[in-house]
């Protein structure tokens, strides 16, 4: 087997620059995990099925399981430890909470790294957007109702402040 | 997993030398289809070449000649762009289709096309309007119809060591549209069981004076239809006449059975179809948004 050269990754997270050494077929997902330990990230699936792993690179939503870390040269990545500011957390963060929106948690950062997404580009959603836009978060705890709720709920509690 | 080397080259040339040394090389757009594969143990590439840091690749230029789409610009980029999706609904939504939100922001129209499924969503859309593929290789460039871009299941004309670089459909003559329309068993993000596209021209009169057809996941590729087409060209695009087209998509259909849906049933739904998206594109075109 060939020596495999690590690369050396100078990117932003969340608005602070940061750098780490990753194999060549490292992901993303777990380049932030287990290199910059940010684990609000979750692995669930790997494979781009389950949205667990949600982030925004470049301003995209995309699945951080199916990026090469080696692809943050350069970008942006915000994950869901940019959500919160200043300790406060995020409407749909909080109304998340209040509906009770989420069980295990595993699905919620990503859930939150999307909604939020959605809302900064349609801060009015009908339901069924909603639904649509979250169809790649699986949560395998709450049916889906309460998470569509909350973020309904938080959409409006936003254009009202 | 044998990967042991990454590169994002900024230009053409680079990554045409980069990807020069066979099939262990792979060039890399979106990677939701390639990444899943290697993960899959289905692909196992040696050298990653990312081409998303070529302006050729990520380019989008919307003009009276057409568009011109890089094959790695994110779905997500094309689908929110709303003169693109004015002037071709039907490609717009095909693309759209592919699967998440998450996926779009990745997931691209050439990658799409080099993926090669025969169930692809965005490669009947392509072929009715009539894009042609812009390849290149250390040979020199040259273009191929979208309708012969694919070969089979998984395979399609690009030479070891070439790139698609870009699509470019042609601007829609006047009083044209085009729509796309999938059979899937669940209400989103799925594979297509049966994929149609028709892109239509009417006189002013409302007599269809051009058609494209195209099918999907009813063959080996994506499929040109002339004999749909012809049943469309010359009518008014009466209930005989879609259904005739509906026909002819069914007869040039070659399906296979799978657990996702049997011969049988492609072929009568891939009919059902092609009659219904002419009938969205018709409405398309007599009450434009």
């Amino acid at each position: 087997m060939m020596q495999v050269r690590k690369i050396h990754v100078s990117t932003t997270v969340n608005g602070e620059p940061r750098e780490f050494l990753c194999e060549p077929g490292q992901v993303l997902s777990d380049a932030l995990r287990n290199n910059l330990e940010m684990t609000g990230t979750k692995e669930g699936c790997t494979t781009g099925d389950c949205g667990a792993c949600s982030v925004l690179l470049d301003d995209a939503l995309v699945c951080s399981c199916l990026v090469l870390a080696a692809e943050a040269e350069g970008r942006r990545v915000a994950t869901i430890e940019g959500v919160a500011q200043d300790g406060r957390l995020h409407p749909i963060q909080q109304q998340l909470l209040e509906h009770a929106g989420l069980q295990c948690g595993i699905c919620t950062p990503g859930v939150v790294v999307a909604a939020k997404a959605l809302l900064e580009e349609n801060p009015d959603p009908s339901e069924e957007e909603v639904r649509f836009w979250l169809a790649g978060n699986l949560c395998r705890c709450t049916g889906y109702d309460k998470i569509i709720l909350a973020v309904l709920a938080a959409a409006s509690e936003i254009r009202g402040a | 997993m044998s990967l042991v080397q990454y590169s994002a080259p900024s230009t053409l040339a680079e990554a045409l030398q980069a990807l020069a040394g066979g099939a262990a090389n792979r060039p890399l757009a979106g990677g939701t289809d390639l990444l899943v594969q290697v993960k899959l143990g289905l692909r196992d590439p040696q050298h990653i070449v990312d081409l998303k840091r070529i302006p050729e690749l990520t380019a989008l230029t919307l003009d009276d000649n057409g568009l011109r789409l890089g094959a790695a610009v994110p779905g997500a980029i094309v689908t929110t762009n709303r003169e693109i999706a004015r002037i071709y609904p039907g490609f717009t939504e095909a693309l759209g289709l592919i699967g998440s939100s998450q996926v779009q922001g990745r997931c691209s129209a050439g990658g799409n096309l080099c993926n090669a499924s025969p169930a692809a969503d965005c490669v009947p859309a392509l072929i009715v309007n009539r894009a042609t593929c812009h390849i290149a290789g250390l040979g020199g460039e040259r273009t191929v119809a979208a309708e012969d871009f694919t070969t089979g299941p998984g395979t399609h004309c690009l030479e070891d060591g070439e790139i698609l670089v870009s699509l470019e459909l042609p601007r829609p003559a006047p009083r044209t549209a085009d729509a796309y329309l999938r059979m899937i068993p669940r209400t989103e993000m799925d594979i297509a069981i049966v994929g149609a596209g028709v892109a239509l021209t009417l006189d002013e009169s409302g007599v269809c004076t051009d058609a494209r057809v195209a099918i999907g996941a009813v063959a080996p590729t994506a499929l040109l239809v002339p004999g749909a087409a012809a049943a469309l060209i010359g009518t008014t695009l009466d209930e005989d006449s879609l259904r005739n087209a509906g026909y002819a998509a069914s007869g040039a259909a070659v399906p296979i059975t799978d657990k996702r849906g049997t011969a049988d049933y492609r072929r009568k739904v891939v009919g059902v179809l092609v009659r219904r998206a002419a009938a969205i594109a018709r409405s398309r075109i007599e009450q434009p948004t």
